[in-house]
């Protein structure tokens, strides 16, 4: 695949590197997500957006398992996710994620943060994955913070390390919960340019956010949730301008 | 941000003056109001009538180094019997020409202790460094290879009190992070049984399960085979010590973010990996304040050992005092051996003050 510019949809020949089938999972008797069916082509960007408690975040944490899911399939990367915890690790070293409150190491320096699942993880010496760190902090733009803390980091600053220790993993694949709903409006810009960045790199990335600049500038697709099922799936420009559902249409009036 | 960062030109006024000095402070704090007035000076009367004479007895009119007999002429305290019976007091029935090895083993003990207190020196040396210490340590007590043995039955005073509290503790603190972590297990068998474990132990005081290790245990042991008993009273002290440090690193464990958990376990990282990198060193900081203080209670607890017939400092204090020569001297042995017991407990505290300083990230 050479394809590197945004405007161009990715290939959909090949095998998808996420594949979701029929998946269903309950909280206790709350039935969280009902027959999700998605597929993920390589250096595909898809945004996820809908209403809150809607399933969105639960969707994608079930792609790395930090939630399990009871019936259905979720096979990432060839891999299926099943009680195998072995697997899971595996399918976990390849998808990286970001989360809404960044999820640093508070012990850790910055970059000791990133350096840590490189040593640990991939077995990667010492040296070897500092020096990957601090070229991800130059990419961030966050280096000659490499020795603070994350606490002495403003928001913003924290959520671009969180994107560059994922990043250090060399991962397939990366989710972002909400990457920006935890940030000052002054903040949110910085963040969102080191996503789009990725994102023109080919970086293939599943993201659930409200920033619709964001979605209408790199997705290929946005999906749109309600009460636990993608009611509707479109291009963006599509999805905006032309909203084939009464709930997106109503969710859409509302937010923009 | 500070303020020198800020380009906007603004003033930074100081604080208003309000009383300050000495006067203003005593004024403030001591005599503020009739009824705090009354107190302050019934405070300093009370000191009057007893700091004086306490000065008197303990300085003044004291011995510090003198036989018995000269004790007897005066009023104030006979510190002599410190002295004059160290020997007895800190090394107890260890053979007097073989003293020298008792000493040598809690410098040593203490070299140890000092070397690791620092954190430059946690690193991967440090486990070689103890083991070696340790053999070198029990060589000299027991001895063998050379020099003549000591039975355990003589080690006594206070390398048995430090090297039972050391050893205590140094036994107690990873094996109460595990009954911690096996708490918190998945497995209903694994957590069940550690519950079993902490509640039982929790549930009954040190001194039965000192009993137990030296009475009621070697009835179950085969004939012929016996384990000793200062070993065993030391694994009575690991146990029972384990189970308290358990539920300290459990609330400790509870009070790190879920967060956490998930960002080590979406990078990758196994259950072991998550634990000794990510949670355990944040969880084990949070509780060093309450983990330092069963550490302390651990400490002074060993002198319970003596209702085995072991002799902890506590017990050679007690038997030089029953000496008729040294009779009615008590007030002087204990205050000087709650002095030793102080020292060693306000280090303890007084070093976690400094680690958790150090360990002090921002956050």
């Amino acid at each position: 695949m050479t394809d590197k510019t945004i405007q161009h949809p990715p290939s959909t020949t090949g095998r998808p590197i996420i594949e979701v089938i029929g998946m269903h999972k309950w909280y206790g008797d709350f039935h969280v997500l009902a027959d999700i069916n998605l597929k993920v082509q390589e250096k595909e960007r898809i945004v996820i957006c809908g209403p809150s408690g809607s399933g969105k975040s639960t969707l994608i944490r079930c792609i790395n398992r930090l939630e399990e899911h009871q019936r259905g399939q979720i096979i990432v990367d060839g891999i299926e996710l099943t009680n195998d915890i072995k697997n899971i690790e595996k399918v976990r070293a390849e998808v990286g994620m970001v989360f809404q409150h960044f999820n640093l190491f508070p012990h850790l320096t910055i970059i000791e943060n990133l350096a840590l699942g490189p040593i640990w993880v991939r077995k990667t010496p010492k040296k070897k994955a500092e020096e990957t760190a601090m070229m991800y902090l130059e990419k961030v733009k966050i280096a000659e913070q490499a020795k603070k803390y994350p606490g002495q980091l403003s928001g913003g600053q924290q959520q671009r390390v969180a994107i560059a220790r994922s990043l250090c993993m060399s991962p397939r694949v990366m989710l972002f919960d909400e990457p920006t709903s935890a940030l000052d409006p002054e903040m949110i810009k910085e963040v969102l340019d080191v996503m789009i960045d990725l994102a023109e790199e080919g970086m293939t990335m599943l993201v659930v956010s409200h920033e619709m600049g964001f979605a209408k500038r790199v997705a290929d697709r946005v999906l749109f949730m309600d009460e636990g099922q993608i009611v509707e799936e479109n291009n963006p420009h599509d999805f905006f301008d032309n909203p084939q559902h009464e709930r997106t249409r109503l969710f859409l009036s509302q937010i923009l | 941000m500070n303020p020198q960062d800020s380009t906007a030109t603004r003033e930074y006024l100081k604080p208003p003056v309000t009383e300050v000095g000495v006067i203003g402070w005593v004024r403030q704090n001591l005599f503020n109001s009739l009824f705090n007035s009354i107190l302050t000076l019934l405070a300093l009367y009370g000191l009057y009538m007893t700091v004086p004479p306490l000065f008197k007895w303990a300085f003044v009119d004291s011995l510090w180094f003198s036989n018995a007999e000269a004790c007897r002429d005066i009023e104030g305290a006979c510190w002599s019997i410190i002295p004059e019976n160290a020997r007895f007091i800190f090394f107890g029935f260890f053979p007097e020409d073989q003293q020298w090895r008792s000493f040598t083993a809690m410098i040593l003990l203490f070299s140890l202790v000092f070397y690791t207190q620092s954190r430059r020196n946690w690193n991967r040396a440090l486990f070689p460094i103890w083991t070696c210490g340790l053999v070198v340590m029990g060589w000299l007590m027991h001895g063998g290879l050379g020099l003549p043995v000591v039975e355990t039955s003589k080690w006594s005073g206070l390398p048995l009190t430090l090297m039972l509290s050391l050893f205590g503790m140094v036994g107690a603190y990873p094996l109460g992070i595990l009954l911690a972590l096996g708490r918190r297990s998945k497995l209903p068998a694994i957590k069940s049984l550690c519950v079993i474990y902490i509640e039982l132990i929790r549930g009954v005081p040190l001194i039965s399960m000192l009993f137990m290790s030296s009475i009621m245990f070697p009835l179950f042991l085969p004939e012929g085979i016996n384990i000793d008993k200062v070993l065993r009273a030391q694994v009575a002290i690991i146990l029972f010590t384990a189970a308290y440090i358990a539920e300290v690193v459990r609330g400790g464990l509870q009070a790190i973010p879920k967060g956490q958990y998930e960002a080590a376990d979406s990078l990758g990282l196994n259950y072991s990996q998550a634990m000794r990198k990510v949670i355990l060193p944040q969880a084990l900081k949070i509780v060093i304040p309450p983990t330092v203080g069963i550490l302390i209670s651990a400490f002074k607890d060993t002198s319970l050992v003596v209702i085995i017939a072991l002799y902890d400092v506590l017990k050679t204090t007690k038997v030089t005092l029953s000496n008729p020569q040294w009779m009615g001297f008590s007030s002087e042995a204990y205050l000087s051996l709650a002095l030793l017991y102080f020292i060693f407990c306000y280090a303890m505290s007084s070093y976690s003050r400094k680690l958790e300083k150090a360990l002090h990230t921002g956050h």
